[in-house]
């Protein structure tokens, strides 16, 4: 039973290390990569899986079976609600037209899409 | 909104345990960090994210407007009413332990009451404002931006 305790310790900081890894490459992908497609794709995709392996760890920690089934809880709703999300963002940037970097919407002209709003020229701030 | 069919399933899945989560957080307020404010924000945000992702129309179908207008002013009522029935009995303005025969028992009722009507006042004033701002008719037409 001792030793289990030790495996499940020494599981739980794996996976919340692992899970922290992946919360900073995803951090870094955002700020450091060129357009808003590529900057989601590294996000959401770090996100859910971060989150999930940091959950996963804190379940294994976790002192009592409650605490262990709340945060299993709060994984599952995590892992619903955070790719509906990105979803949602992504679906609204391809409805209103925004496209990747250096491509122009089919059927406009790059000047068009730029009277549009609708280019990929990045604003930088 | 024909196209949005992942928010669609997503919210339909999502909404009730939302709506279990408030209660929850208002039911078990007197044990636990939570209470009435946070489980009627809680509560009302389900029907407003059921309300953006099916339309305002269908979200009024389950609470309409004159009846939010009059849960609200429900849940002051309770709120306040608790404090005159402990005025009444003969001790202080509030004092729950005037609510039963043990004091103890008093303050567990009183507090549930208080919380509950602190719960349904913020979820439908919430939920009024909500549906304040989107019935606004909008200035501009979608298509004309």
């Amino acid at each position: 039973m001792k030793d289990l305790g030790l495996i499940a310790d020494i599981l739980g900081w794996a996976f919340i290390v692992s899970g922290s890894v992946f919360m900073l490459i995803g951090a870094i992908g955002a700020l450091r990569f060129p357009d808003f497609w590529t900057r989601l794709h590294a996000v959401s995709v770090t996100d859910t899986g971060g989150v999930l392996l940091l959950t996963a760890g804190m379940v294994m920690q976790s002192p009592d079976w409650l605490i262990a089934v709340k945060l299993v809880f709060i994984g599952v709703f995590l892992f619903i609600t955070g790719p509906t999300a990105s979803h949602a963002v992504a679906n609204a940037a391809l409805v209103s037209g925004l496209m990747p970097k250096g491509e122009v919407m089919p059927g406009t002209t790059g000047k068009e899409a730029k009277a549009m709003g609708a280019t990929s020229e990045e604003k930088s701030f | 909104m024909r196209h949005h069919l992942i928010l669609r399933v997503i919210t339909k899945l999502i909404v009730p345990p939302i709506l279990l989560f408030a209660l929850y957080v208002q039911f078990h307020g007197d044990y636990s960090p939570g209470g009435g404010f946070q489980a009627g924000v809680i509560f009302a945000a389900a029907l407003i994210l059921f309300g953006i992702v099916f339309g305002l129309r269908k979200v009024k179908r389950v609470l309409p407007p004159w009846l939010v207008i009059r849960l609200a002013a429900f849940g002051v009522l309770l709120y306040g009413g608790t404090g005159v029935v402990s005025l009444f009995v003969g001790k202080a303005f509030l004092d729950y332990s005037a609510l039963a025969a043990y004091p103890k028992d008093g303050q567990h009722y009183g507090i549930i009451a208080v919380e509950l009507g602190v719960g349904i006042a913020v979820a439908t004033v919430m939920v009024a404002i909500y549906y304040a701002f989107a019935s606004r008719p909008p200035r501009i037409n979608d298509e004309d931006w």
